[in-house]
């Protein structure tokens, strides 16, 4: 009996050695003093080859790169930030970072951005720059840059009499009824996947539209530039022009478009490498890329500040080294690098200079779409809403809401939404 | 020596208690308390951010139509699913042990594949499958002049379609058991039987199902449980749509805990399904339980 009894004890001194090496891996590992960095999908493969020349010019500085699938980024953050695993120095999507900012995840970094000599900011796209500055804090440094352009087929909106792309929403729906008409029933001019939020929400911004009202406290869906946006929106599905097709119905994008299943699409710059890589070589020269048509005669009509920032981890013991890495990041040689590995379109307009990018055929429309973005409301909330939106978009147009209905019940589930940001804006108030 | 013996007891179920306690028991309550508050992304920074809401998300969860659909579409999913896959899985296990068949073993190893296969890559395959215009299945429904549907896309074929995947992924675990129960099933019962001069239909109405009895309930409540946590699949399929008709409770959960960070409504869902599959079971052994002349499971 009495054995029985010192048994446990006896088990747990025999598993302390254990414990104790595991603890002192961890301890090796942090004594190593090396930064890690996340980085997403390919830009986190891409990437392990401009370290070797941050390495040699910070010996002192170790870099290790992880890394994660941009399925699973967002929620890996979060969880790392909650379980105290942050790397040292991450990639975030610019939408991202209102809540990792609101979590206390990122470290301000406007200290060292007014120390950091080489900072220019005219050379980064004010809107881009914009949707790193939260609350008057700056939160991240652009690393790459993202919008949304018009891919369209130009011999396809051509033979319809647009060989020029459309700069208004009137011309863009005449084309589009043309290349309906031409195409026949089962296919259709523009693709808009019903899943995403994106469309809806860039014609209401073009529309002039703010998404919430009072300081972001409630939706403001039922205002009547975004009725008028999402009337526009629906019209394209009203009249055949885009099919009420989710993402399951397009297996191939490429192959749809290069069929002419649909001839205009709306997407950013990763895409121009897979038009590239996967359309047939016969259709190289029958595509290209066009800002975004306006409601009026302010061409081109705005799009939406994307694109991925680097942050500093708030609970890093290795900021300064860090920050290094963001510095080096940032130059315009390494952005340039970074271009020619990933197609990222650079942050930094002297990298796009370099490359003589504004010129370059695909590239060149969103280098006027750039100067022209803005970003989503910046709050911590935002992904939410924007799945919202999506969902109320997508039940308006396949007929089981009418506009009214969706609009009003968009703004009811974002006002639930806004519940506790209003209810801490009360009490930061008194 | 009686409370010693007791003691050593505990000693030796101490170690898996303590890991039960520590990995089960703990977050279980952990994840109650959590559902009377409202922890989200800003309690987390703060924790003075966060408050007490007493049955608030519950209240909110009742209230929300979106919750409701995702149940519709759970019980739907198990309802429909649920038979259909225990039903499949009885009809090959019977086709396996009929005396006619050879290449049993082959046989069972192909249909029990699907169980084993990575729930992402048979996705994969499944999506070209259901593909509306190029699809091998609607290619087939072509043949037999039928219009071409849009599984995934439409919303009366996508919860349908899911079924379909679903089924055929996992009826290979449920036949499995199945064989086992017929195989337990004595031959000299069949042999009385054939000498009362019972037909094949006879037989199988008065002797097998019977005696499978036991194991259809072991089946039906472990389907049930199993399928009211759809989650996978339309997760990697559908991501609850289109228009939420494949949206199921778990999915739900997921996006609101572990998407939106919004932990202690996303542990009401998980509560409140907690509770249907609970309710459901008893039902389900109580309903066996009322039948006179069947011993109870286990």
């Amino acid at each position: 009996m009495s054995v029985s009894r010192r048994a446990p004890a006896l088990l747990l001194l025999g598993l302390a050695p254990a414990f104790v090496a595991v603890l002192g891996c961890r301890l090796d590992a942090e004594q190593a003093g090396a930064v890690r960095f996340w980085a997403m999908g390919r830009e986190g493969e891409e990437v392990q080859q401009l370290v070797p020349e941050f390495e040699r010019r910070h010996p002192d500085v170790h870099v290790r790169v992880q890394a994660i699938p941009w399925s699973a980024a967002h929620e890996k953050l979060l969880t790392a930030h909650v379980g105290g695993a942050m790397p040292d120095v991450f990639q975030a999507g610019n939408t991202w970072l209102p809540e990792l900012a609101a979590l206390g995840a990122l470290e301000p970094l406007d200290e060292r951005l007014a120390r950091w000599s080489a900072l220019d900011r005219g050379d980064y796209f004010p809107g881009i720059l914009d949707t790193n500055v939260i609350d008057g804090s700056t939160y991240g440094v652009p690393w790459y840059v993202d919008t949304r352009v018009l891919f369209y087929r130009r011999d396809v909106l051509g033979e319809a009499g647009y060989p020029e792309p459309p700069r208004t929403w009137t011309a863009w729906t005449d084309a589009m009824t043309r290349v309906k008409e031409r195409a026949g029933p089962d296919r259709y001019a523009i693709l808009l996947p019903l899943r995403e939020w994106e469309a809806p929400v860039i014609l209401a911004l073009q529309r002039g539209a703010s998404l919430l009202r009072e300081d972001d406290r409630y939706g403001n869906f039922q205002s009547a530039p975004v009725r008028a946006a999402f009337d526009f929106y629906l019209d394209l599905f009203r009249h055949g022009l885009a099919p009420r097709a989710g993402d399951t119905a397009v297996a191939n994008l490429y192959q749809d478009f290069a069929r002419g299943y649909f001839s205009l699409y709306v997407s950013g710059p990763w895409n121009i490498g897979e038009f590239d890589r996967r359309l047939p070589a016969e259709l190289a020269n029958r595509w290209t890329t066009a800002p975004l048509p306006a409601p009026d005669d302010a061409y081109p009509g705005v799009s939406l500040a994307g694109g991925a920032s680097l942050a500093v981890a708030r609970g890093s013991p290795r900021k300064d080294a860090a920050w290094k890495l963001v510095e080096f990041l940032s130059e315009p040689a390494q952005q340039v690098r970074f271009f020619r590995l990933t197609g990222d379109l650079p942050a930094r307009k002297a990298a796009w200079a370099d490359e003589n990018l504004p010129r370059r055929p695909h590239a060149h429309a969103f280098w006027i779409q750039l100067q022209s973005v803005r970003s989503t409301p910046k709050i911590p909330e935002w992904e939410r809403i924007a799945g919202k939106i999506s969902q109320y978009a997508e039940a308006a147009i396949r007929g089981n809401l009418t506009l009214d209905q969706a609009l009003a019940g968009l703004d009811r589930d974002v006002d639930n939404v806004l519940e506790k940001r209003r209810w801490l804006m009360r009490g930061a108030g008194r | 020596m009686r409370s010693g013996h007791v003691n050593a007891g505990w000693w030796f179920v101490g170690p898996a208690l303590a890991a039960i306690g520590a990995f089960f028991f703990v977050p279980v309550a952990a994840s109650l308390l959590l559902s009377f508050t409202d922890f989200d992304v800003y309690a987390v920074a703060r924790p003075d951010r966060l408050r007490f809401v007493g049955f608030g998300n519950y209240a909110h969860l009742l209230r929300e139509p979106r919750f409701w659909t995702a149940l519709g579409n759970t019980a739907y999913f198990v309802f429909v699913g649920g038979p259909l896959s225990v039903a499949v899985s009885l009809g090959a296990a019977l086709l396996l042990e009929a005396k006619l068949v050879r290449w049993r073993g082959f046989f069972r190893t192909v249909f029990f594949l699907p169980v084993v296969t990575t729930l992402v890559a048979v996705a994969v395959v499944w999506r070209y499958l259901y593909h509306p215009r190029h699809g091998l299945l609607n290619l087939l429904l072509g043949v037999a002049g039928i219009h071409p549907i849009d599984w995934l896309g439409d919303p009366r074929w996508a919860m349908p379609a899911i079924i379909l995947l679903a089924v055929w992924k996992n009826f290979g675990f449920n036949m499995v058991i199945f064989i086992a129960g017929l195989q337990s099933i004595p031959e000299r019962l069949y042999e009385a039987a054939q000498l009362d001069g019972a037909s094949a239909w006879q037989q199988f109405r008065r002797v097998t199902l019977p005696m499978l009895a036991p194991t259809f309930v072991f089946v039906a409540v472990i389907t049930m449980i199993g399928y009211f946590q759809l989650f996978a699949e339309p997760y990697v399929m559908t991501q609850g749509g289109p228009a939420n008709r494949t949206l199921s409770v778990v999915l739900l959960m997921y996006e609101e805990g572990f998407r939106w960070w919004n932990m202690g409504y996303g542990a009401a869902v998980a509560f409140v399904l907690f509770a249907v599959i609970l309710a459901l079971t008893l039902a389900q052994m109580g309903l066996r339980r009322l039948q006179p002349g069947t011993e109870p499971v286990r």
